[in-house]
This record gives structure tokens, C-alpha cells and sequence, in this order.
């Protein structure tokens, strides 16, 4: 197979991959990538990545580790999950059509910077007594339920709150807690 | 000989008491900082060479534990405290309060970039679905099957239900009630008991019943459980007055096995 041939299959079959949600939760590891697309697959996703800038979207690498300092090994690229996510940023309108009311989200911000803040733990409680000051009583639990649904945050049996794997996803935290601070 | 009592007891409450703070500091994620490691360590120190039985060693090693915890936190806190995304969390929650939530979701917006994901049915989980659908045998016929046997309507007597334990003797509310003045008396003057000289009756039948009847008590707020780890006692300590306890806080479950080998143990102690 010709090269160029080779990268358009792997091209094609990468999309897939990552666009069609297989398991319960979107995204792909990656030594399951490995598998698919064979050991160069990190080359793969630097060419999809720049196909899908110019649609603004881009390939996002979420470490389980954190992110490392350094290049990634290759161990840290295969324990690595891959997403699509977003490249720039959404407008108020296109969020009220993804179902998210600008209640939801200035709750979820309120949530989410806290528990950065708090060094990435924070008590359900005292998210809740923040929460109360800009949303109705009622809506405070319903939305830190929905958060911990979907992903953005988890609870344990303590009633503390931490960061779940969407937070890690789809939230540049440093943007975030800087713009706050900024204002 | 009672110099060294003494001690002894003074000591265990300063471990006890250094136990506490450390899973305080762990627990509300308050500064670490606060616990001094140094003055702890010469308390615990200075008390070591008085521990002789498997219980105070146990004590001590539970202290040296929190004090390691303690320290791990405080270099946690160090090296957040170094990082690009350190900020005072009281500013952060000035900054929030002060925000509209337009001006949070604004922020927000910018920061925010969303997984894009697609959801669709295969060709292969399509040819399953239409397999499964074909092989569906029409409701008529499934229900023919579950269909139950026909039985002659009759009337019974409430001492009938009761014999077979469909409905109970008395109201279920009131002898919740009934058992909690009964808690109460027994707890007088000392606040609380411990589970087990609560729950426990003659017969085991009896003390399960007891224990079932004591779940609905803490349930329901007529009471609290309290639990020493160290010595490993639960103790049951009556309200004045019921405090409704659902949606207040996170209910947490204490699974409390209530086995006959307990219930024999329980008994025989209370009879030595």
C-alpha cells in the first residue's frame, strides 16, 4: 500500500474511532488506538489533529497521571484516553440548544472553580451553601446531581466532592481560575 | 503506683486527643500547618515508654499513623501551594459571590470545551435487534404462560393476618414509640448506651426484632449511633424530641451484624 494511501486508511479509521462512542463513557485509550491504527498512532492523531483545527475541533490527551512535564512516553501516551473535543469556544446561544441553561453552567463554574481552588476536594456542603447564593434553593441539589451524572464532578462517601473525568476532558482549569481572578 | 496510673490515663487522653485533631485537619481540609508535628511527636515520645498491653500499643501506632497522614498533607499543601493553579480559596469565593452568573458563565464559556461525541446503531446491533424482534413470541402468548393459579376468594379475620405476620399486633408507629420511651428510660443519667445492652433480649428472635426496631429509631431521628473505633463499641444515644434527619445532610449506613454467636456472647457476658 502506497504511504499516502496507508495514512488516508488510518485517517478514516481513526475518525471513526473517536467520533462514535463505543463505550460508556466517549473516548478511546490509547493502547486501544494501538491496536487499531498499529504503533505510529500518535503520528495518526498529529495529522487528524490538524485536519480538525480547520473545523475547530482538536484531539485532546487526557494523562491519567496528570499532565507530565516533559515529552509523554510512550507508556504514558497508551494509558492516555483520547477525545474530540471543542477547539474554541461556545456561545451562550449554541449551549441553550445543547440543553444547558446559563443557570446550569454558572452553577457548574461555581462547582468546578471551588473545588479547584480547594486544592481539588471540596465538602458538598459548602458548594451547596455557594450554589444558593445565584441559583433557587431547589435547583442547587438537582444541578450537583447532574454534574455528578455527567461526568464534570464525583462525590464520595464523605460528601466530598472531586473532579471526574469530563472536568479533566473539557475544562482548561488554569483559563478558568485565571479569567476569575482576572475580572 | 498511682503516679504511674495516672499517667497512663493522661497519656492515652493526649493521644486520643492528637487522633482527633489530625482526622479533624484530614477531614474539613483545614491547614495542616495547624498541627504542630514536633510538639505531637515529643507527646508521643515522651508516653511510649508507658504502653505495655496490645491495646495502648495500638493506640500509640493509630497516633503515629494520623501524625504521618498529617505530615503527607502538609506537603501536599506545599506543593499545590507551588503550582500555577494555586489561589487563595476565600478570593475565589469573593470573586464568585461578587459575579453575576452571566459574567461566571461568560468565564466559563472560555474555558469550556466540550467532548464531541456521536451516538448511532451499527448494521451488526441493528441485524441483532431485528434476530431478537423475530424471535419475540407475541405478548397473548407470553402471558398465557405467567398466568397464575386460579384460586376461590374468601375473607379473613385480623387475628388471622396477625398470626401470619401480614399485619403487626400493635400500630407500627406507636411501638416505635413505645421503644424509644423505653431507650430513653435506660439511657437516663447517662446520655447514652451502648447497642448491644439496648437490642439485647432473652431469646435471639427477640434481640433482632429489638435491632430492627432501634435501625427504624436512628432512621427516623428519635436516635444516633455513635461508634468508638477504638474499643470498637456502638452506643445508642436517645433525642429529647425526634429530629427529622432526611434531606438535612448525607445519611451514611452502619452496618451492625446482629448473628447468634454475637447475641450468645452478648448474653453470657451479661450474666458473668
Amino acid at each position: 500500500m502506497k504511504k499516502k494511501t496507508y495514512y488516508a486508511t488510518q485517517l478514516k479509521r481513526a475518525t471513526h474511532l473517536l467520533f462514535f462512542k463505543r463505550h460508556r463513557k466517549p473516548g478511546v485509550k490509547g493502547w486501544e488506538l494501538k491496536k487499531r491504527l498499529g504503533a505510529d498512532y500518535p503520528k495518526i492523531l498529529a495529522l487528524l489533529n490538524s485536519y480538525l483545527e480547520k473545523l475547530d475541533l482538536q484531539v485532546k490527551t487526557v494523562f491519567e497521571e496528570g499532565k507530565p512535564s516533559k515529552n509523554p512516553t510512550k507508556a504514558q501516551l497508551d494509558r492516555a484516553r483520547f477525545y474530540i473535543t471543542l477547539h474554541g469556544s461556545l456561545t451562550p446561544k449554541e449551549t441553550k440548544m445543547m440543553g444547558w441553561r446559563i443557570d446550569d453552567i454558572a452553577g457548574l463554574a461555581m462547582t468546578i472553580s471551588t473545588i479547584i481552588a480547594k486544592k481539588g476536594k471540596a465538602s458538598r456542603e459548602e458548594v451547596e451553601r455557594l450554589l444558593r447564593d445565584k441559583l433557587p434553593g431547589w435547583r442547587v441539589n438537582v444541578n450537583i446531581d447532574r454534574y455528578i451524572r455527567a461526568g464534570y464532578i464525583d462525590q464520595d462517601e464523605k460528601g466530598q466532592l472531586y473532579l471526574d473525568w469530563r472536568t479533566r476532558a473539557e475544562i482548561d482549569e488554569k483559563t478558568l481560575i485565571d479569567l476569575l481572578m482576572a475580572k | 503506683m498511682s503516679m504511674g496510673r495516672q499517667k497512663k490515663r493522661l497519656g492515652k487522653e493526649h493521644l486520643k486527643r492528637i487522633i482527633d485533631s489530625c482526622r479533624s485537619v484530614e477531614e474539613k481540609g483545614i491547614n495542616p500547618f495547624l498541627v504542630d508535628v514536633n510538639n505531637i511527636l515529643a507527646i508521643i515520645h515522651e508516653y511510649f515508654p508507658e504502653w505495655k498491653n496490645p491495646e495502648e500499643l495500638c493506640l500509640d501506632a493509630e497516633a503515629v499513623h494520623q501524625i504521618a497522614s498529617a505530615i503527607k498533607l502538609q506537603s501536599e499543601w506545599v506543593k499545590h501551594r507551588s503550582t500555577s493553579l494555586y489561589t487563595d480559596p476565600f478570593l475565589i469565593e469573593e470573586k464568585l459571590r461578587k459575579l453575576s452568573k452571566e459574567e461566571i458563565s461568560t468565564i466559563f464559556f472560555k474555558s469550556w470545551h466540550p467532548i464531541v461525541e456521536l451516538e448511532q446503531i451499527s448494521p451488526h446491533s441493528l441485524a441483532e435487534a431485528i434476530k431478537y424482534w423475530q424471535n419475540l413470541i407475541p405478548l397473548d402468548e407470553r402471558w398465557q404462560k405467567t398466568e397464575g393459579l386460579q384460586i376461590e376468594t374468601g375473607t379473613t379475620t385480623r387475628e388471622e393476618l396477625v398470626k401470619q405476620q401480614i399485619i403487626a399486633k400493635k400500630e407500627f408507629s406507636k411501638e416505635l414509640e413505645t421503644f424509644w420511651q423505653e431507650l430513653k428510660q435506660k439511657a437516663m443519667g447517662k446520655d447514652k448506651i451502648e447497642y448491644w445492652d439496648f437490642i439485647g433480649a432473652e431469646t435471639y428472635e427477640e434481640t433482632v426484632k429489638h435491632a430492627y426496631l432501634a435501625s427504624f429509631l436512628v432512621t427516623y431521628g428519635y436516635a444516633t449511633l455513635e461508634v468508638d473505633r477504638l474499643e470498637e463499641i456502638v452506643y445508642i444515644r436517645p433525642y429529647k424530641t425526634p429530629i427529622p434527619t432526611v434531606g438535612k445532610k448525607q445519611a451514611i449506613s452502619l452496618p451492625i451484624p446482629i448473628s447468634f454467636e454475637d447475641w450468645k456472647n452478648w448474653k453470657g457476658g451479661v450474666k458473668d
